[in-house]
């Protein structure tokens, strides 16, 4: 009794006392939850939206449904093998008189072109021919196939019907060079129509040489701009840091200007007699990775210094004074402290290097185009969206996949700098 | 600082309430117009003989952006309803594939003229045709005395040794590969929609691979020509005969020239659309299209503005009746169909 009494009073001094500590946490909570909502505000804006609308623009599909109801249902109830009944050739002759002439006929007829060359005009034909046919004789699988002959073949009605769902798999498979045949099963595209899984390929190794290529030169760099005299090291940094102020367009055509055949180097290099022939420098994988390699440095020197600077001097002396070789004290001490700044300099290049087409394709070669440059003509050229956001979506996979592999491997939290 | 960055701020908000009512009112007095070209030296030539002429003349404040003909823009603006162009310079297929998917109006072609004052390839429903290019072979007379004469001669690296120059992109260039292989001009089209057809030109274009060099804008081919980095490059002739102008001698081959029609479009819901369509008329009369040429050496989309053309001028234009018997005119229908599929295996067959 007495036990419980005390408990109670003692829940009751606290609840006494708690009120004001809890509102003014609650208080504090509020506060930083609305200084971050600007934050998370902007970030839904600009980046989950855009990029969820962009994941979705990959497998969506309304085109066909959406200017030929009729016929996209009758494909759904349709097993797709052989030529679809007379309702199926009915819907589309209805469809086709009730959108002539408007804009969604155009989208479905670019949406079914890419299942088969030649649907767009297919489609053309067919929709001006059906608008003078008021009762057709004969029924309407004989009129279309007499207005024209592929309305007969399975081909044409296959890629119909792979067309009507409101979601398809189409541009993902296509991003992976993979093809669906007439009876759904997936293959291989021909040979000479494979190219995104190359370039794909290509994109990752270029960015991987690039990522290698900053490190090697950056880390010895950062540790210079660390070691050196105070003086020395700020010019040194404006250096580094000058050519991260320069527009992208200048930094680049500066490289065509150094490296092309009637070149600066070159140039220099013809008059010293060091070579007989101009050497090819530009438009090819090594001008490349000069370009990129000028552009990038910045991004893993500047992650690699602010985590040098941390690491106190007296660690190193510490190693030396316990019987520690320079060399054993750098890879055992050293290194493994600067790790972090090695991962998230890495990272960051490497993530910004992959996603590169504008360098590309001012000073590489045909083969040395990436990803980015097939997403970009897509989008902007033939306004094939969806198969922009499929390529775009298939870089956005191996990009987290690299990040879900490097932070359990490193540690997410080390990699951001938080550990 | 603060304070300074206040009154800044102060200043901008006062200028800001003060010039916004006069700002408000200005649309109703007069009339605007925003025109949109390909830029560089075409722009200059349009805004000589169509722009300021037709601002003059109609008092309409005219405006001038430039694109490098990406359909993306456009397709934006309509789709989000704020258009801010009134009338774009655009390509064929672009004009073909934007007009079916409803990226531009209508033309009322009562009010820009009679139709059959005009070439065939200048009718559209969405477009009027505004100047004719060409896709023409050229080399350097004073390098080559005893030039190549058709597609199959740049094809012989034999007699004229050295790097030729092709635009980078399936159009125009599978065209040409098929011409030098043979392909009479009017069975290009049949043969490139074959199976057959599109390996026979792939087939051509790997015999000439390794002496291609790939050009996209159009300054290139003509600096490279200079350069002596190709002996002979397929350009555009306009830019062939500017290069002339400013003391080059380089020939124009125009047997097998790929001809194409650059068109006047109105995005879907410009804001402008009556003045627009006054500005199209205005530029396809023949007093203001003959003037063209001498501008730049594109031809003219209107056969009665042949006339007021300088005959010096008219040899080398596409549209000269000697030098539009030897075209090939661009068959957008087929592209707006095959061009994607082609374009990739282009992009693929470049790569290997």
């Amino acid at each position: 009794m007495t036990r419980m009494a005390s408990t109670t009073e003692t829940m009751a001094g606290t609840s006494a006392l708690a009120p004001p500590s809890l509102s003014s946490r609650a208080k504090a909570r509020m506060v930083s939850v609305l200084l971050i909502a600007p934050l998370v505000l902007f970030l839904t804006l600009v980046f989950v939206l855009p990029l969820g609308g962009m994941l979705f623009h990959a497998v969506e599909n309304g085109e066909v449904g959406g200017a030929l109801p009729g016929v996209a249902a009758e494909m759904r109830g349709w097993t797709g093998e052989g030529l679809p009944p007379e309702a199926a050739y009915a819907a589309l002759a209805r469809d086709l008189k009730a959108a002539y002439g408007e804009p969604r006929l155009g989208e479905a007829s670019r949406r079914l072109n890419y299942e088969r060359a030649g649907y767009r005009a297919l489609l053309a034909k067919t929709a001006r021919a059906v608008r003078a046919i008021d009762r057709p004789q004969a029924g309407w699988t004989a009129e279309l196939t007499a207005i024209d002959a592929r309305w007969g073949e399975p081909a044409t009605w296959a890629a119909l019907r792979r067309a009507s769902p409101s979601l398809t798999p189409y541009y993902l498979l296509t991003a992976l060079d993979l093809r669906m045949d007439d009876g759904g099963a997936i293959l291989r595209a021909p040979a000479e129509e494979r190219i995104y899984i190359d370039t794909l390929g290509r994109t990752l190794w270029i960015g991987f040489v690039t990522t290698l290529l900053c490190l090697v030169l950056g880390f010895p760099l950062a540790h210079a701009l660390v070691s050196l005299p105070r003086g020395f090291a700020s010019v040194l940094m404006v250096c580094v840091l000058l050519p991260f102020w320069t527009s992208l367009l200048v930094r680049t055509s500066a490289w065509i200007v150094v490296l092309q055949k009637e070149g600066v180097l070159n140039g220099l290099l013809t008059r010293l007699g060091i070579v007989d022939a101009p050497l090819e420098l530009v438009f090819n994988r090594f001008g490349l990775y000069v370009a990129m390699v000028h552009i990038l440095l910045p991004f893993m020197i500047l992650p690699i210094l602010s985590v040098m600077k941390g690491i106190s001097p007296s660690y190193m002396r510490a190693s030396a004074s316990l019987g520690a070789h320079p060399a054993v004290g750098f890879l055992k001490v050293y290194l493994p402290m600067t790790l972090p700044g090695v991962g998230a300099g890495c990272l960051m290049t490497f993530i910004i290097g992959v996603g590169y087409y504008i360098t590309p394709s001012l000073v590489g070669g045909a083969r040395d185009q990436m990803t980015s440059y097939f997403i970009a003509y897509y989008a902007n050229t033939t306004i094939n969206w969806g198969l922009s956001s499929a390529l775009g979506a298939i870089l956005l996979a191996c990009i987290m996949l690299l990040y879900a592999t490097v932070g359990r491997l490193i540690g997410v939290g080390r990699i951001a700098g938080i550990q | 600082m603060t304070l300074h960055a206040t009154r800044i701020v102060g200043c901008a908000l006062a200028v800001g309430l003060l010039s916004g009512p006069a700002l408000a009112q200005s649309p109703a007095q007069t009339e605007h117009l925003t025109v949109v070209g390909a830029g560089g030296v075409l722009q200059d030539a349009e805004r000589a003989v169509f722009f300021r002429p037709f601002a003059d003349a109609s008092k309409v404040q005219l405006t001038e952006d430039s694109y490098s003909g990406q359909m993306a823009k456009v397709r934006a603006m309509v789709d989000t309803g704020s258009v801010s162009w009134d009338v774009l310079q655009v390509e064929q297929n672009s004009l073909l594939s934007g007009c079916e998917e409803g990226l531009f109006e209508k033309i009322d072609w009562t009010a820009v003229g009679d139709r059959k004052e005009f070439i065939d390839e200048a009718y559209s429903e969405c477009g009027v045709g505004a100047f004719v290019w060409s896709m023409v072979m050229t080399y350097d007379r004073s390098r080559i005395a005893d030039g190549p004469k058709s597609w199959a001669d740049f094809w012989n690296v034999q007699r004229w040794p050295g790097k030729r120059g092709l635009r980078q992109t399936a159009k125009m260039t599978l065209e040409i590969a098929l011409l030098a292989d043979g392909v009479p001009r009017g069975e290009v089209y049949k043969l490139l929609a074959t199976p057959a057809g599109v390996d026979r030109a792939f087939a051509s274009l790997d015999r000439l691979k390794p002496d291609i060099l790939w050009w996209t804008s159009g300054a290139e081919p003509i600096e490279r020509l200079a350069s002596g980095d190709v002996v002979m490059s397929a350009a555009f002739n306009g830019r062939v005969t500017a290069a002339n102008q400013s003391g080059r001698t380089f020939a124009l081959a125009w047997n097998g020239q790929v001809l194409g029609v650059d068109y006047w479009a109105i995005p879907k819901g410009a804001k402008n659309r009556a003045t627009a369509e006054r500005f199209i008329a205005f530029a396809s009369r023949p007093e203001v299209q003959a003037r063209f040429p001498s501008h730049i050496a594109y031809g003219v989309t209107n056969r009665k503005a042949n006339l007021g053309i300088d005959p010096a001028l008219a040899a080398d234009l596409p549209t000269n009746p000697a030098n539009f018997a030897l075209a090939v005119p661009l068959d957008t229908a087929f592209w707006a169909d095959h061009g994607e599929a082609l374009e990739a295996r282009f992009a693929n067959w470049r790569s290997r």
